[in-house]
């Protein structure tokens, strides 16, 4: 219960910080924290990168594995998006299923990667109604400073950019690498005191009423969108996040670009 | 997804002869069951829904109790035989998702400081589903609130838009949301003119975002109308 209290002392401080410009790591209230990715680092996995935004850190899997495709969709692969917000990553997480938070993030990520078709499903049918790639992206949180929702984000985009189809060991022949065809990124705003800031930390979600996600393309074109928490957010306000959204996707796209080439 | 060769939209009408800025007929009763403290049957076009409120009550486990406030509950449930393939009973992610989303659409307009300790539920269920239920859902579960009589600020509506076809329209039916380029449902508190819920799935750019919102908003309005006249029917009757 003392974490209540303290949780209560931070939101005040974090609040009267933004009423005057400020944040509690010196950012301007636009800012992203500093991104560091690092690919393929679990070899037992198809694909994987472990992302930090700031303090934040999340590590993503893809595994694939053979299964039947859904009967509507007889001829395309399956995407499969878990989180697991596991104890270790920070006080309030539990252990036990899934609960609402965990569902939420991996649903928002999934959101992002099968609305702008990053993955071509096509690719990945192996025998028509009966036999397909089923493409596991599993999120792990290491350490919740906030905004996890952009971390996995980016984090699960890098996964499937270094993902290897393991044929040999369903004894196929094929190639290898997966069609990406779309790189989303997801940017993350909150609203404290009528002001807007990108990429909060742990403690200004804390503080704040309401956020939002919006996911964008290449061509700035937007494949996903989610609205957080009990607050209520004006018509202006919105688009104002979509507007600000729209530039710092584009910021964050370069830094992803420059450290996938540089091998992460 | 979109099946070979459907056309959603001709000569300007969609399939169901809906323009594009039109909602699907409504029909909303409250107090329809004996039990709940509180209740809504809500139509949207081929959807039915029903939502119940029960509360305030005392919390239960108490550790889980809040000294300040109730605690609101929501639980979006669809019944098997409600879609084409019957869903298999019981909460899977989406619901989860959609129960989390919808009780923080309705969570601003609720009095929750007035009944420390005690929680109250509500129980939507999705009869027959055709697009657009967690929309129905909330507008529902909205009119039952006002049944109950808790204490709110004001009522919540909640419609989707999406894009079919390439072109932003109000209120998908199924064939245009299974076969159509983008959803996203909102869900808005009319008289103070903000937004509660807000999701977007499939693709659109900014400016067929900006223009889907402000239809979706003005459709809000229009369903706040008639949930409003429900609830002035239902007790003048008294």
């Amino acid at each position: 219960m003392g974490l209540e209290i303290m949780d209560d002392v931070k939101r005040d401080y974090v609040y009267n910080l933004v009423r005057g410009g400020m944040r509690e790591d010196g950012r301007g209230l636009l800012d992203y924290r500093e991104i560091k990715l690092e690919t393929g680092v679990i070899k037992k996995a198809e694909g994987s990168a472990r992302v930090k935004i700031g303090n934040t850190e999340v590590i993503v899997g893809v595994k694939l594995g053979l299964g039947e495709p859904f009967p509507d969709t007889p001829d395309k692969g399956v995407i499969i998006t878990n989180a697991e917000l596991v104890p270790l990553a920070s006080p309030e997480f539990e252990p036990g299923p899934p609960n609402e938070d965990s569902v939420q993030l991996a649903r928002v990520v999934d959101r992002g990667i099968r609305g702008s078709e990053a993955i071509d499903l096509g690719e990945l049918c192996i025998e028509e109604g009966e036999k397909v790639w089923i493409v596991f992206i599993d999120i792990h949180v290491l350490d919740n400073d906030g905004n996890l929702v952009d971390a996995a984000t980016l984090g699960a985009v890098a996964s499937l950019l270094n993902t290897r189809i393991p044929n040999e060991r369903y004894g196929l022949t094929g190639k290898d690498t997966l069609d990406i065809q779309e790189r989303p990124v997801a940017v993350t705003m909150v609203e404290i005191g009528g002001e807007i800031l990108v990429d909060p930390s742990y403690n200004e979600e804390n503080a704040a009423a309401s956020g939002l996600t919006v996911i964008f393309n290449e061509d700035g074109t937007i494949s996903g969108m989610q609205k957080y928490w009990s607050g209520s957010i004006g018509e202006e306000e919105i688009m104002k996040m979509v507007e600000i959204g729209a530039e710092r996707a584009e910021e964050l796209r370069r830094e992803f670009q420059d450290q996938i080439k540089t091998g992460g | 997804m979109k099946e070979e060769g459907i056309e959603l939209i001709k000569d300007g009408k969609r399939l169901d002869g809906r323009g594009f800025d039109e909602l699907r007929p409504i029909k909303i009763e409250v107090g329809v069951l004996k039990r709940a403290d509180g209740s809504c049957y809500f139509e949207m076009g081929d959807n039915k829904v029903i939502a119940a409120v029960y509360g305030p009550r005392e919390m239960h486990p108490r550790h889980a109790q809040d000294a300040k406030m109730a605690v609101l509950k929501y639980r979006y449930n669809m019944a098997p035989f409600s879609v084409e393939d019957r869903k298999r009973p019981g909460p899977d992610r989406r619901s989860v998702e959609i129960s989390k989303i919808s009780r923080e659409a309705l969570e601003p307009v609720i009095l929750k400081e007035y009944y420390p300790k005690t929680e109250i539920d509500v129980y939507v269920e999705i009869l027959q589903s055709d697009a657009g239920t967690r929309t129905a859902g909330i507008n529902a579960a909205s009119v039952a609130l006002a049944d109950a009589g808790i204490p709110m600020r004001d009522l919540v509506s909640s419609v989707a838009v999406g894009k079919i076809d390439g072109e932003v329209v109000l209120d998908l039916n199924a064939v245009e949301d299974n076969n159509g380029e983008a959803d996203m449902p909102i869900a808005m508190i009319v008289r103070r003119n903000v937004i509660t819920s807000l999701q977007m799935d499939g693709r659109m750019t900014k400016d067929e975002f900006k223009k889907g919102l402000k239809l979706a908003m003005n459709a809000c309005r229009q369903i706040y109308e008639l949930q409003r006249t429900a609830l002035i029917e239902r007790y003048s009757e008294m």
